[in-house]
């Protein structure tokens, strides 16, 4: 099932490497867990989690799986743009980024290179609630990369050339994404308009001419408040034992001092009292349509009914969206749902579609709307409830094949909730009813809880071809 | 350039067990020790029907993943059914003789299993993803719609509606719009110019009639490789293959007639204008089939001239000291015949200019001056060290298990590969560079703003542009 937030959630550094948001919505949302009761032979792969807090206040997850000599480490910082200021919006993104501009023991260029010369590869991500650097690879490397990732954590020497040249990249980047893209950009401006008071407001990667103005003076008070023992986890995921590299973060991240406590987000969404709509008129092939609605994070029970909706909305080629509107109906090239069940925050139940050449971003909004209301009259069928269940636990063990999944499932929930609640998840997945389906679907789906964004194409000329070659010829 | 999915270097799918880890600690110490005994990736076998199928055991998790290779990718359609070989993929999961599409899809989502096709360039490729207790439901759909597919004409249409939807779509993604053109321009007449998802045109005129000749010609066992990594025994393993495939029939093979590959023998330049705030940027010329004997020596040029991340000199130039792009790699995508070699980035229009005169110089040094040593031996540590992560999960063996079958490359693919990269030299990363750099005749393409960028008229250096203006105007 195509996952259409998670994709655009968080920056990373390099684009062909993780592509983060991917990887982990998808797995996040299908991935928790001990054993699904059928399978009660398998044992918990999460059993052995080795979990830590050193003096400096550091949190350390260690997770021993030894199928091949490889580990992931991965470092977790509380910040992301959850943490930013008007004004300021793309600094913990750009952070991200002039977090490989060198310190004075690895200097600029040196980090990446040094990964790569063991046969290991390195990237990071930056979201609304998180920022996360990772190296994975050779588990002889353990104790090098430990040390370079302790070292830039209070180390980073970042020069006044090198922070302008990053800005650079991170506004190509900003182009790339998002402002030639006009579904990103229809994305952007309908979350800007759901959420009005609290920083879930602005994109990650930040408005343009914020990250243009940010000063490198902004970057260093941002990156000293943030980049703290006392505000991280680490994880190391592998073959490793785990009481030997325990040792191993003691003696490279546990030597840092503890800071000071970063300043807690306090900002919270309010009501909302009807809908609100945004129109995007770009130029595009086909209309988009996407609608958000405020609806409780994993603090409330309320999200277990929610995940399981959104799955038997759109998981596979038998769930509702696509058997009506792809399928059945021939109204839309996509249509699905989505669900951000693990957020520092609140978020929002999200429903989109593209309709296919010929039909109406009308038509389509009209046909997610019969859908909503389907699930607000009717109970979902034991049968169907079942399905979503099973995809559920199957769709876990198929994500535990990564052992960097593995490792990230472990930092994003200690980094945004606390990392145990793996184990609760199956659990209480398979306790919902069809009541509390068809419940939060009149609880939270209404229309005055929405925000509805449409992309308008607007009309242009098919491009034309031109091309030249020696000799003057204009074809 | 996302043709043939699944058989690239980077998106090989991962895999294990404890078979695995006894291959890797092996793997781990090959590099330095003198002759370590033989070790292969899996077992290979042949049914009488002529299947080759791969195996390999991996207890780890409850799963089993299955993948059929088959002979039928672009290379096989003719050139104006363009899309005919994914669309005959595509359509195996929208019914069979006897499901439905939507009784397909439900037995699937029910199993909360995993099954695709789709088309490639040199194959189309079916895989399924299945816990271990639902195993044999899973086999009997996997049969069903690889032998049974019934290409029902309501499935047809909605089939090419929605291809046709995509592909108009993706004329919003300026990067897709910018490979496409380099791959017909490149490939002219040649199926690689082609998209896997064929065009408008192509798909309107496929007929039911194709479809069938299509899979009734290709999709043979004697024509397809069946890979199996997962929670089985040897001999459970082989009661699947023999119970699910042994009774398809095998059919007589022809291999295809290709036109040629047109020369480049010039710079040539295609300029897309389009109302963006980056020009996107695909430069490059023919490269390799992944028999070629330079491939290895190519992987290393690549990895140090733009295919190394961070450690590349592309990358180094053009967005670590001037931070023109956020994104610039070079790749070549070797196939049955030879794949693009390409660099793409894209940078604000107004940089169009000074980033492809970077990428032109940073080809002629690979051609002018060997590589340093330093740059040779961490290029070879990267691309040797990095092997085990290509086999490190239960996809990524299976994906690699088909890879070194359908390129003749052996099982012992995995354990033979540091000696092939171990003895290049410098001079042996010149000389493919020579061979196969081009910065006098090559092919760019930008998708961009064209009142915003600086003319490209052939131009490598800005004086040579003006040069190319004033023969324009002649």
């Amino acid at each position: 099932m195509l996952k259409l937030f998670p994709r655009r959630e968080a920056q990373g550094r390099r684009r062909h490497a993780a592509a983060p948001g991917v990887l982990f919505l998808v797995l996040l949302l299908w991935a928790w867990g001990p054993a699904p009761l059928q399978a009660a032979d398998a044992p918990d792969p999460f059993a052995g989690v080795v979990e830590a807090q050193l003096p400096n206040s550091l949190k350390v997850l260690i997770l021993k799986e030894s199928r091949a000599p490889l580990i992931s480490l991965q470092v977790w910082y509380k910040v992301g743009s959850r943490n930013e200021d008007f004004g300021k919006t793309g600094i913990s993104h750009l952070t991200e980024h002039l977090m490989f501009r060198g310190t004075a023991r690895y200097g600029a260029k040196v980090f990446s290179r040094e990964v790569q010369k063991a046969g290991g590869t390195d990237n990071a991500f930056t979201g609304r609630d998180y920022t996360a650097y990772f190296e994975n690879g050779p588990k002889t490397e353990l104790k090098r990369w430990l040390e370079m990732e302790a070292d830039r954590m209070k180390g980073l020497s970042v020069t006044p050339e090198g922070f302008n040249t990053e800005k650079k990249v991170v506004l190509e980047e900003r182009r790339l994404r998002t402002d030639d893209d006009p579904v990103s950009y229809l994305l952007e401006e309908t979350r800007a308009a759901a959420f009005t008071a609290h920083p879930y407001h602005w994109p990650v990667i930040g408005w343009f001419h914020d990250i243009e103005s940010i000063t490198r003076e902004d970057f260093l008070k941002y990156y000293h408040r943030y980049y703290q023992p006392n505000n991280c986890t680490v994880v190391v995921a592998g073959d490793v034992d785990p009481q030997e590299a325990l040792k191993l973060v003691e003696a490279t991240f546990g030597q840092l001092a503890q800071g000071p406590e970063p300043p807690q987000v306090t900002a919270v969404e309010p009501r909302q009292y009807g809908e609100r709509r945004v129109t995007v008129r770009r130029e595009a092939q086909l209309p988009y349509v996407v609608m958000l609605y405020h609806v409780p994070n994993w603090r409330q029970p309320d999200a277990y009914p929610l995940e399981l909706l959104s799955r038997v909305l759109s998981q596979g080629r038998s769930s509702r969206l696509y058997q009506r509107l792809v399928y059945q109906d021939r109204l839309a090239l996509e249509a699905g749902a989505d669900y951000d069940f693990d957020t520092a925050d609140p978020t929002v139940f999200t429903l989109y579609g593209q309709p296919l050449p010929g039909k109406s971003a009308a038509q389509l909004e009209a046909a997610l709307n019969r859908e909503i209301k389907r699930l607000q009259t009717e109970l979902v069928s034991a049968t169907e409830l079942q399905k979503a269940k099973n995809q559920v636990q199957a769709s876990f063990y198929m994500s535990l094949d990564s052992l960097f999944y593995r490792g990230m499932i472990l930092g994003r929930l200690a980094t945004v909730a606390r990392w145990d609640l793996v184990r609760e998840f199956i659990p209480k997945i398979l306790q919902v009813t069809p009541e509390d389906l068809r419940r939060v679907a009149r609880d939270y789906l209404k229309e005055d809880n929405r925000t509805v964004g449409v992309l308008v194409p607007i009309k242009t000329d098919k491009p034309v071809v031109e091309r030249f070659r020696p000799g003057g010829q204009v074809e | 350039m996302s043709r043939q999915p699944g058989l690239r270097r980077g998106i090989w799918p991962v895999g294990v067990g404890i078979l695995a880890l006894a291959l890797l600690c092996g793997w781990a110490l090959a590099a330095e020790a003198p002759q370590a005994p033989i070790q292969v990736l899996g077992e290979r076998r042949e049914l009488p029907n002529g299947l080759v199928w791969l195996f390999s055991e991996a207890h780890e998790l409850p799963l089993v993943t299955m993948q059929l290779l088959v002979k039928g990718g672009l290379l096989q359609e003719p050139a104006e059914k363009a899309g005919l070989a994914n669309l005959t993929a595509q359509l195996l999961l929208s019914g069979t003789q006897k499901r439905s599409a939507t009784t397909i899809a439900q037995e699937l989502d029910f199993l909360g299993a995993k099954l695709s096709a789709s088309g490639g360039a040199d194959f189309a490729t079916v895989s399924l993803t299945v816990l271990k207790k639902d195993l044999d439901r899973g086999l009997d759909l996997f049969q069903d719609v690889v032998l049974n597919p019934a290409f029902a004409p309501g499935e047809i249409r909605r089939k090419v509606t929605q291809l046709k939807a995509a592909l108009k779509s993706e004329e919003d993604e300026p990067g897709v719009v910018a490979v496409r053109e380099f791959d017909r321009e490149l490939y002219g007449p040649f199926p690689y110019g082609r998209p896997v998802r064929g065009t408008a045109a192509g798909l309107s005129a496929i007929t039911r009639q194709d479809l069938a000749v299509f899979h009734r010609r290709y999709w043979r066992p004697n024509n397809a490789i069946l890979v199996l990594v997962g929670d089985l025994s040897r001999e459970e393993a082989e009661k699947c293959v023999t119970q699910t495939f042994g009774a398809w029939a095998p059919g007589p093979l022809a291999p295809p007639k290709l036109p040629p590959i047109p020369p480049l023998n010039e710079p040539r330049v295609a300029v897309v204008d389009k109302d963006l705030t980056q020009a996107n940027i695909v430069l490059g010329s023919l490269g390799i089939a992944r028999a070629n004997p330079d491939f290895y020596a190519f992987q290393v040029m690549n990895y140090i001239f733009g295919g190394g991340g961070f450690s590349s000199r592309l990358m180094d130039h053009i967005r670590e000291n001037r931070g023109l792009a956020y994104s610039v790699a070079s790749s070549f995508s070797p196939g049955l015949e030879p794949g693009p070699f390409s660099v793409v980035l894209e940078t604000k229009n107004a940089s169009a200019g000074e980033a492809v005169s970077l990428v032109l110089t940073e080809m002629e040094r690979m051609r002018a001056q060997p590589v340093t040593g330093q740059e040779l031996a961490d290029a070879r540590s990267y691309l040797i060290g990095s092997f085990p992560r290509r086999m490190d999960s239960m996809a990524k063996r299976a994906g690699l298990l088909g890879y070194v079958e359908c390129y003749g490359l052996g099982l012992d693919y995995p354990w033979r590969y540091p000696e092939l990269i171990q003895h290049l030299t410098p001079a042996d990363i010149q000389r493919v560079a020579e061979k196969y750099l081009h910065p006098d005749r090559y092919l760019l393409v930008v998708v961009g703003k064209k009142s915003a960028m600086p003319s490209f008229a052939g131009g490598a250096s800005p004086r040579k542009e003006e040069e190319k203006k004033d023969e324009e105007k002649k």
